[in-house]
């Protein structure tokens, strides 16, 4: 009998072909034309309205969905570009359930906000089908920037200021830009490719210059940077995970991160292995990923082990119920307390008086394969820039402590570790860097 | 059950639900159908001269102007009377009668402005069975090119004139349809009750260009590249419909005259809405070409469930309940002061109330810190905009003040009934 969600230990093709493809398409389907207009319709154009306020790149979310219901969605686009370059893909990947579409009125009224992130999705699409590019760059400044990490903050800062006329080197460690959103959201929010498009479309601007497999500290040197431009501004994400010691070995005790990204980078994604019972240890949106991803490619059991309550995850009630919806099971108040070679023993926790416990109980569960999700952490900050909990120190402009460098994104000081702050943070970022070399910071 | 059983000018239905002379009633095929649905009578689609009948666009006949979901708000037609021969809408208008002898049939007539053309349908009617016609002195496209239609009904002269000739040929209860291209409706209403018009019917279609496509440059609904006027109706019409039945309602002159009420009507309620606004019964079109036959089933249950909750027995105890209330501005009473409530519970926070009122009205709405909206009574006007752009039903309300309660606004205690008419600004009134 062929390989199938049953098999024992872990194997690739567990599913069809076909059925994984089916599995991994749009989370959520475009939207045609009369359902984004019947969406649109549901916003009542708020005065000051609390979306926008929510939005980390601060769209304004009631002009681009009027814009939406009178017939133009490219001038929709228009509108979310020109605060958030990578409008396109927050669209796919925003947790909108947190942001935006939480404090939209109608979320207050009905229950039900106006589907904002589709609607997003859809007035993007609309734009980048038409091919070109929307923005022009400014007269040349003969300035150039290097932009160390070509993630999201990295892109939107290096469009910003080819969009000045600042000339950009964009450097990234791996083979591929696009950072978090080609190695580390789940393929579902991206299907198609979509971060790579993005990018290609981004680079339309014109302007930057792309350098990949360089990495900060390995064969790139930060004061060559500073010598070589009038600015830097360091993108480099969080690099390392989170450590955490358990008892016992484990035959494929693996980084969810990793997995998720060799998940991203195979085509069909029938040759990536996954256990038959699946269990991924952490609580926040990775965890979710890799968990719902296991699940997707055929393992018959997967269980999210997370250490706090419900209340307590990182992850939302939305991409809860999600992983939920596709047959992962969540186990709160789980932890980790001991390894074999092919099951996980678990802490059954409760909180007394503001701290996390252990009960006593315990539960094994079969475990083919561990994921771990518990978090990543900065590596390869260089040495001269000052730290603050951990990343690197930035002021509200993105300035770090030395002078001529500034930084953003994960790594950075400041916001959420979401793509949409990450995009403010390049963006702003970009805004002080031109003010500074126009002589008019 | 409330008995929705309907007498209009003498004709009798089982409900007051009658079609419109249109596209529903062109037929046997289409009338027998909505009989058979539950309709209480229709008006026959308008029958011209006998000899070669008129001949339609072969394009589109109607445009439309939609909501966000396609729901069809207002409608244009270009199409013109009846396009079959006369005798062919006889034969059927004969059979259907007999088959349904307690539905109302009332026959749409359109022929041109001379006596013999008149003289001569009436007699081609007279063994139809047919309980009465309609002059179409409405239509405002195509037919009126021909000095038909409301090339008629805009000159009352010519609705006295044409109305004298039907009840010199014909003993058929005489209902005279009119068009809302006018300035006054009161001129045509009066012509056709002083022609002898057992009543009148109205609304008519509105002139409309219901859009433009821009792209070509051409008026929609487009005929090889050009366009037309057509007429409107539809929900959209129902306002200005209803506000010349009431004018005519509440004349002294014409309030004795029937009315059947025509111009968007929907539902079971914007029925009795025309009918409290002085009209005998309602025609529809609109809502059946939206929806099919089936609505008026809604409208019948509506309306009993109504008349049941209000302990109406009969639907003509509906007609005309309104109009006592239909006044003139000069009439209303200028010491009614309210003021605008806000529901701090019902308040989603969109901050629409604010920011009409801030831009466009009174600066009435305060917007505080933590975004809560409240009015401002000392400039509150009562103008009930906050309330008309509030997506939330009843969120904000108008409070009306007490006799001696102070407004704030004005700083003058609230007084008893005073109007216009006797106002210290009103110079004509203080010459009395």
């Amino acid at each position: 009998m062929s390989t199938n969600p049953s098999t024992p230990g872990i194997a690739a093709g567990r599913l069809s072909a076909a059925q994984v493809a089916s599995n991994f398409s749009d989370l959520h389907p475009p939207l045609t034309d009369h359902e984004a207009r019947v969406a649109a319709d549901r916003c009542y154009f708020c005065h000051d309205a609390p979306c926008m306020e929510a939005c980390p790149t601060s769209i304004d979310i009631p002009l681009f969905i009027r814009q939406i219901s009178t017939g133009t969605p490219e001038a929709a686009a228009h509108t979310i570009f020109s605060q958030n370059i990578l409008g396109g893909m927050c669209a796919r990947v925003c947790p909108t359930e947190t942001l935006c579409e939480e404090v939209c009125v109608r979320e207050e009224a009905e229950g039900k906000p106006v589907i904002i992130g589709q609607l997003q999705r859809y007035a993007t699409d609309r734009l980048m089908a038409r091919g070109g590019h929307p923005y022009a760059r400014a007269a040349s400044t003969g300035k150039s920037v290097a932009v160390v990490g070509a993630g999201p903050a990295g892109l939107a800062c290096a469009h910003r200021l080819a969009m000045h006329g600042h000339d950009v080197t964009l450097f990234d460690a791996r083979p591929k830009g696009g950072g978090l959103n080609e190695y580390g959201i789940a393929a579902y929010k991206a299907a198609g490719d979509f971060a790579q498009q993005e990018l290609d479309w981004l680079m339309g601007v014109g302007g930057i210059t792309c350098a990949y497999d360089q990495r900060l500290g390995d064969n790139l040197a930060l004061d060559a940077l500073q010598a070589e431009h009038d600015a830097v501004f360091l993108a480099i994400g969080l690099a390392g995970v989170n450590a955490m010691t358990v008892s016992g070995a484990h035959d494929a005790d693996i980084s969810a991160v990793d997995w998720i990204s060799d998940m991203r980078q195979s085509p069909n994604k029938t040759d990536i292995p996954v256990g038959r019972n699946v269990v991924v240890i952490g609580g926040g949106m990775t965890a979710v990923d890799a968990a719902v991803q296991a699940k997707l490619l055929g393992a018959e059991t997967v269980t999210i082990a997370y250490r706090r309550d419900k209340a307590a995850m990182a992850a939302s009630v939305f991409e809860q119920d999600l992983a939920s919806s596709k047959g992962v099971r969540i186990l709160y108040n789980a932890a980790p307390k001991s390894l074999t070679a092919d099951s996980i023993t678990l802490a059954r926790t409760e909180t007394r008086d503001g701290k996390l416990v252990e009960t006593g109980e315990e539960m094994t569960l079969p475990a083919d394969q561990v994921m771990r999700a518990i978090g990543q952490t900065l590596e390869g900050a260089p040495d001269i820039l000052a730290l603050e909990n951990g990343k690197i120190y930035v002021n509200e402009t993105g300035q770090t402590s030395v002078d001529g460098i500034w930084a953003g994104g994960d790594c950075a000081t400041g916001g959420e570790d979401l793509t949409v702050t990450a995009v403010a943070e390049g963006r702003d970022a970009a805004e002080d860097i031109h003010n500074r070399l126009m002589g008019k910071g | 059950m409330a008995d929705l059983s309907s007498e209009f000018i003498g004709i009798k239905s089982p409900n007051p639900f009658w079609l419109a002379s249109a596209p529903p009633t062109d037929k046997e095929y289409n009338v027998r159908r909505a009989f058979e649905a539950g309709w209480g009578g229709v008006v026959w689609k308008t029958l011209g001269e006998a000899g070669p009948p008129v001949v339609n666009v072969n394009g589109p006949r109607y445009g439309a102007i939609h909501g966000a979901d396609r729901r069809l708000l207002g409608l244009n037609n270009i199409e013109l009377i009846t396009d079959r021969p006369l005798e062919v809408n006889i034969e059927e208008i004969t059979r259907v009668k007999k088959d349904y002898p307690d539905h109302a049939v009332v026959v749409s007539l359109m022929v041109p402005c001379e006596e013999g053309p008149w003289r001569d349908i009436l007699r081609r009617l007279e063994d139809t069975g047919a309980d009465g016609v309609e002059l179409n002195f409405g239509c405002p496209h195509g037919m009126a090119e021909r000095g038909m239609g409301s090339a008629v009904g805009q000159v009352p002269e010519y609705i006295q004139m044409v109305t004298e000739w039907v009840k010199k040929h014909s003993d058929f209860p005489c209902i005279v349809k009119l068009t809302p291209n006018i300035t006054n409706i009161l001129y045509p209403a009066k012509a056709a009750m002083d022609g002898g018009a057992d009543a009148v019917s109205l609304i008519n279609t509105i002139n409309s260009i219901t859009s433009v496509n821009l792209d070509t440059f051409a008026p929609e609904p487009t005929i090889d590249g050009w366009g037309a006027h057509g007429g409107y109706c539809g929900p959209a019409v129902k306002p200005i419909a209803m506000n010349m039945v009431a004018e005519i309602a509440r004349n002294p002159e014409t309030a004795k005259l029937p009315i059947s009420g025509i111009g968007g009507v929907t539902t079971w309620r914007d029925a009795a809405e025309f009918m409290a606004l002085g009209a005998g019964n309602v025609q529809v079109c609109t809502a059946a070409m939206t929806y099919g036959f089936k609505i008026v089933q809604e409208m019948i249950s509506g309306l009993s469930q109504y008349m049941d909750e209000k302990g109406i027995s009969n639907v003509s105890d509906i007609v005309g309940r309104a109009v006592p209330n239909a006044k003139d501005w000069q009439d209303l009473n200028l010491n009614y002061v309210t003021k605008a409530v806000i529901d701090q519970d019902k308040c989603i926070k969109c901050g629409r109330c604010h920011i009409v009122c801030e831009d466009t009205s009174h600066q009435a709405i305060w917007m505080h810190e933590d975004r809560t909206f409240e009015v401002n009574d000392a400039e509150c006007v009562a103008c009930n905009l906050c309330v008309n752009v509030c997506p939330v039903e009843d969120c904000i309300t108008m409070r009306e003040l007490d006799l001696g309660e102070i407004d704030e606004r004005t700083g003058k205690k609230v007084e008893d009934y005073a109007n216009w008419t006797t106002h210290p600004n009103n110079i004509g009134a203080s010459c009395g």
